[in-house]
């Protein structure tokens, strides 16, 4: 566990009046809260960092035994001691983070153990303002696997310890948040409930790129059905298409195989496009009798056939 | 009038111990919408969730209407930019 230095993150020195320490903590909440700082785990930190130093430094009895003890934090106790007859329960003036603070983040360690774990046990999780009507938003992310994501998929998620039966459409792009209406924190006050907004991870270890519905693959194809013409097995992301392929085919040549790329999203049967593009594979370990073959093809050509 | 999904503005201010007056600016504004029967004004519980980020802008943040409009405009911009972010993204990948 490390010392924090509250001073530094709210950029302020020791010598620093009340004011000062308010001024310093609204202009660096005004930069990091989670409000302004949409889907930015980064300025989501930053500010707890901010909200914790705050809640140390704008308190008098916490701010001294702070200073006087700082980096010999484990032997506050006897403060503790000292303190206990006069202190009185510290409020908390932290600002509510709001819907980003779903995760139920508490302050730190150096903090729990210098000025114990009671009083940060509520901060994050939605106190204040935001429960005193609409339940709080939940945030949740799923990992799946791009093969899961070609079919629309039915899931039970615990949330809460509650089952939520979900059905992920088909087609859903990685990175897409949808949001489950009323499946967040309970509402008080006959308030609605929050929403649960899940965030979905799609890994590809398929041999096909996407982009968007459509998708992209290459194929090897030899070079005499590439010089002379015909038929390929290609793979598409379900099953396999037998292609013509025309003689004298070029290498890089791109064909569209329209319908056979990936769902729509929430447009059932619909289908993006899959580009297949031909990669012409040269012989090699070539034989005696084919190098003589391939010479006088090569003869052929220089003596203008 | 279905009013199951609406609360008071009176209800709201209570509640989360806010003045008319913020709510009605916000709604001046063109940041919420009221809906009025028979002389009662509603809010949609919809709207909620953008009322309290709007009240934690205005409340705890010190940011004053003008302030909240623009930063209204430009979350809407930030959402849309992470979109296509996310997408360009996907492309690389």
């Amino acid at each position: 566990m490390e010392f924090i230095d509250y001073y530094k993150i709210l950029e302020i020195d020791k010598s620093a009046s009340e004011a000062d320490i308010k001024k310093a903590y609204r202009k660096l909440a005004r930069k990091y809260h989670p409000d302004l700082n949409p889907n930015d785990a980064t300025a989501k930190q930053k500010f707890q960092k901010i909200n914790e130093a705050n809640e140390v430094l704008s308190d008098t009895d916490k701010r001294k035994k702070y200073d006087q003890y700082g980096k010999d934090w484990q032997q506050s106790e006897q403060f503790e001691q000292a303190q206990k007859q006069q202190r009185q329960g510290g409020s908390r003036q932290g600002f509510q983070g709001g819907g980003d603070f779903g995760g139920g983040e508490d302050f730190s360690d150096f903090f729990e153990s210098m000025f114990g774990g009671g009083g940060a046990s509520s901060f994050g999780r939605g106190g204040g303002r935001s429960t005193k009507y609409k339940g709080q938003d939940l945030n949740a992310e799923l990992h799946l696997d791009l093969k899961e994501v070609f079919t629309s998929q039915k899931q039970t998620l615990t949330v809460n310890g509650k089952n939520i039966r979900l059905t992920i459409p088909a087609g859903i792009e990685n990175g897409q948040t949808i949001k489950i209406k009323g499946h967040g924190a309970p509402g008080v006050n006959g308030g609605p409930n929050g929403d649960l907004l899940i965030t979905f991870s799609i890994t590809n270890n398929s041999k096909f790129k996407r982009e968007g519905d459509n998708l992209f693959s290459t194929y090897e194809l030899d070079l005499y059905t590439a010089v002379l013409g015909g038929e390929a097995m290609v793979d598409t992301f379900d099953g396999k298409v037998k292609l013509k392929i025309n003689p004298e085919t070029q290498n890089g040549t791109k064909v569209k195989l329209k319908g056979k790329g990936f769902p729509v999203y929430k447009q059932e049967g619909q289908f993006g496009d899959l580009y297949i593009t031909y990669h012409i594979k040269i012989p090699h370990n070539l034989s005696e009798k084919e190098k003589e073959l391939f010479s006088e093809l090569s003869k052929l050509k220089k003596d203008g056939n | 009038m279905e009013t199951e999904n609406l609360i008071t503005l009176e209800k709201v201010c209570e509640l989360y111990e806010v003045e008319p007056d913020f709510i009605v600016a916000l709604n001046d504004f063109g940041l919420l919408d009221f809906i009025v029967v028979e002389e009662i004004k509603f809010v949609n519980k919809e709207q909620i969730g953008d009322l309290e980020r709007m009240m934690r802008l205005h409340y705890d943040l010190e940011i004053n209407m003008a302030g909240i409009d623009a930063i209204s405009h430009l979350l809407q911009r930030v959402h849309e930019m992470q979109r296509e972010l996310i997408s360009l993204k996907n492309r690389l990948g």
